[in-house]
């Protein structure tokens, strides 16, 4: 993952993530307006400068952190491990290999 | 009297606990809740019940989740609710992204929520100071390596800018070793950063050393807690020795991708866990002159 080093990759990374998890439907999400009224707020304009702002950006990183890592580990796990214990052939496919195949079924040789 | 037993019963079904099997098998809480608990499997998965989750303030301030117009409620059976919007909120969005079933093992900052609320081991602020001072001894990045030398040079290129950070932020003496005994460690530095842990709240406390138990080092949770570091960076330098093995042996996505995205996403909520906690909003406006 790039390093974040801007409010408005934070802010467009969080908002991301946020689609990814709730489709088209994620500007009526509450973290959606709470997010957008946080970045707003903590805006440096000519009439308001936040002091914290590196504080506030870190923030954001750590939690943009968390979404994306918490998406990436949820698709680790549904691919190979939440599926129980996998049969033979599955376990080979999973490191790129195939079980022998009889032509003819088994007994063929006979 | 079948009226009265009927709404008492709506009443008390308004309330849900999520985080045990069935409700059958809920105990009243005005009974010694902790001990009767059921807390459950980390890896246990739930069906669905809820439509939409949303946030509401209740009494004393404190924030609540709704789940389709019931409160949720934490495994000893108490209310849940949490200081602080963006706290609610975090945990609110936790709630929302559960699809079909709940996975409890994705929804870290409800579980640390749940911990600090019915602090079910029922420990003292001084006793979890304690126990995660007790980890500065056996600090990952105080403990050094002799060989390979590679590993001995990203060890030093690494981990010496963060030791130097932190000796020189708390004005502290704590020093690296390759000795299986590990560095000795100066009583006052401990002393130092026990009076700097008491001024965290238990909540923040909780999140600290769930923080510290993750990355395995004092150091490294200090310098992601104060800003220093950024989560990728604690954890990168957390997994030094098996980045390296990594670059030597290859990389096993189902392993170690799979560790470290774990562990990034534990770290992180941890952190935050610890900054919404113990934060104040505070609005000050520049002055405009004319």
């Amino acid at each position: 993952m790039a390093a974040v080093t801007s409010p408005l990759c934070a802010c467009r990374g969080i908002l991301r993530e946020i689609r990814l998890v709730k489709g088209s439907g994620y500007r009526h999400t509450i973290v959606y307006k709470y997010v957008l009224d946080q970045f707003r707020r903590n805006q440096v304009t000519g009439a308001q400068y936040c002091r914290e702002r590196m504080d506030a950006l870190h923030t954001a990183c750590t939690y943009h952190c968390l979404l994306t890592s918490t998406r990436e580990h949820l698709q680790l796990h549904e691919v190979y491990h939440a599926r129980g214990e996998r049969d033979t052939a599955q376990m080979a496919g999973l490191v790129g290999l195939r079980l022998p195949t009889q032509p003819g079924g088994k007994g063929w040789e006979t | 009297m079948l009226r009265n037993f009927c709404s008492h019963h709506r009443q008390f079904a308004r309330v849900i606990w999520p985080f045990s099997l069935r409700q059958g098998q809920h105990v009243s809480s005005s009974t010694t809740h902790l001990q009767k608990a059921n807390y459950g499997s980390a890896i246990t998965e739930r069906k669905k019940f809820y439509q939409n989750v949303s946030i509401s303030q209740g009494e004393g301030g404190l924030f609540e989740i709704n789940l389709d117009k019931r409160k949720l409620k934490t495994p000893g059976g108490t209310l849940f609710t949490v200081p602080n919007e963006a706290l609610a909120t975090a945990v609110a969005t936790e709630w929302d992204a559960q699809k079909d079933t709940l996975k409890f093992y994705t929804m870290h900052f409800t579980t640390l929520c749940n911990t600090a609320i019915d602090n079910p081991t029922e420990r003292t602020k001084d006793q979890m100071i304690r126990a995660a001072l007790k980890y500065l001894d056996t600090d990952a990045i105080c403990y050094r390596v002799d060989e390979p030398p590679g590993l001995v040079e990203l060890q030093n290129n690494e981990w010496d800018p963060v030791l130097k950070w932190i000796e020189q932020r708390y004005k502290v003496v704590i020093g690296s070793s390759s000795s299986i005994m590990g560095p000795q460690i100066p009583v006052e530095t401990k002393d130092t950063f026990h009076q700097h842990l008491n001024s965290y709240n238990f909540w923040s406390l909780t999140g600290l050393e769930y923080v510290i138990t993750q990355l395995k080092s004092v150091v490294l949770s200090f310098g992601l807690i104060d800003k220093h570091l950024s989560v990728e960076q604690a954890v990168l330098l957390s997994r030094l020795e098996e980045e390296y093995q990594i670059q030597h042996w290859g990389n096993v996505e189902w392993a170690h991708d799979y560790d470290m995205y774990e562990l990034r996403a534990r770290t992180a909520a941890g952190a935050l866990f610890v900054h919404l906690s113990s934060e104040s909003t505070a609005v000050k406006k520049k002055l405009l002159r004319d």
